[in-house]
């Protein structure tokens, strides 16, 4: 792999663009694409070239037809939104990390979203709403709100649900819940968009303290990632 | 011998890593899982970096075959020539190094040029 070709996959990563690298096995010969062309020392016909598309949307590595040419399709990382900089969110955003998601931090109350709380987290001090607007969630975004105070968690999941978001939880009792899926009722929302919001958030194993309850999300969060059924309205 | 660790660390930190041990002068390879049959332990995509002291980031299997794949890459960074290598248990004798699983796994080793 020529240098070039590694810093603009790492430069597309911070662009939250797609990038695949189109590589001829056979003597290392290697393009990339952007999602229109292939630019670099490969020439691919129609046929290579819609192939190369349909992975790159399908974010799916492979090889070509033919056995010669394999793509490697660089997909922007996963997002999680964490509205509410509390205790649990100290242990959900590292350990979100490490699981390959970029991780953001919001919570308008600034003795909580610190540097010091959260080393190494991007971090929002805005107001959910505003932050979920400029963060604009799309399908490879999932939102987790964890504050239990309507102020904060109501604006979120509003804003949650009028985004792709394939992941939405909201941290909280079942009659926290209940009460929370009344005022969104009485804001406008149908049941299948109240369907969207796993609440009580995370899957049941038995969880109690912060970063046992930040797995049982982040373990939900996979589940629903990856198409696995999950125990709807589960308690943590 | 370098030690091996094999952290959490998503495919694109793999990237990063490379480039930073590019960045500070070394001469660097990685090696991506192009194919898998069977119960491979790291899905098409994975990759591990390599530089030349034999330091490892990420991973291309469970650590089964990380160490082969490592020393295959110190000859692909001195000959430029990139390889494909192919692990399964019925290639123990061939790579001396085999699957525990019963996958099988095919991986690209380049170098990254100038």
């Amino acid at each position: 792999m020529r240098a070039e070709l590694l810093y603009r996959i790492q430069a597309a990563r911070a662009g939250r663009q797609p990038l695949a690298v189109i590589t001829r096995i056979s003597d290392g010969a290697q393009g990339h694409c952007d999602g229109d062309v292939v630019t670099g020392a490969l020439r691919l016909g129609d046929g290579d070239l819609e192939a190369v598309r349909a992975r790159m949307r399908d974010d799916n590595s492979g090889m070509l037809a033919g056995g010669e040419l394999f793509v490697h399709v660089h997909a922007p990382p996963v997002r999680l939104i964490i509205v509410g900089a509390v205790h649990i969110a100290q242990a959900l955003a590292p350990m979100a990390r490490i699981a390959g998601y970029d991780v953001t931090v919001v919570d308008p109350r600034g003795t909580f979203a610190t540097t010091d709380r959260f080393p190494g987290i991007a971090l929002s001090d805005e107001w959910p709403d505003d932050a979920l607007e400029i963060l604009e969630p799309d399908a490879r975004a999932a939102v987790v709100t964890l504050t239990h105070d309507p102020k904060l968690d109501d604006p979120a999941l509003t804003a949650a649900l009028r985004s792709p978001a394939f992941y939405i939880a909201a941290l909280g009792g079942r009659r926290t819940h209940s009460l929370r899926l009344e005022r969104l009722r009485e804001a406008g929302f149908a049941e299948t968009d109240l369907a969207r919001i796993n609440g009580p958030a995370g899957l049941p194993i038995g969880a109690t303290s912060p970063a046992e309850i930040a797995t049982s999300i982040l373990a939900q969060m996979i589940a629903v990632r990856h198409h696995r059924p999950v125990v709807p309205g589960a308690e943590p | 011998m370098a030690t091996v660790t094999y952290d959490a660390l998503t495919r694109d930190d793999v990237l990063a890593t490379v480039t930073d041990w590019r960045d500070k002068g070394r001469r660097t390879a990685i090696a991506t899982v192009i194919g898998t049959w069977g119960s491979s332990p790291r899905p098409v995509g994975s990759q591990l970096g390599i530089d030349d002291a034999g330091n490892l980031v990420g991973s291309v299997s469970g650590g089964c075959i990380e160490g082969a794949v490592a020393r295959e890459a110190l000859e692909v960074m001195d000959q430029g020539q990139p390889r494909v290598l192919e692990f399964g248990v019925s290639n123990e004798q061939a790579w001396e190094v085999g699957l525990a699983c019963g996958g099988t796994v095919r991986v690209f080793v380049e170098r990254v040029e100038d």
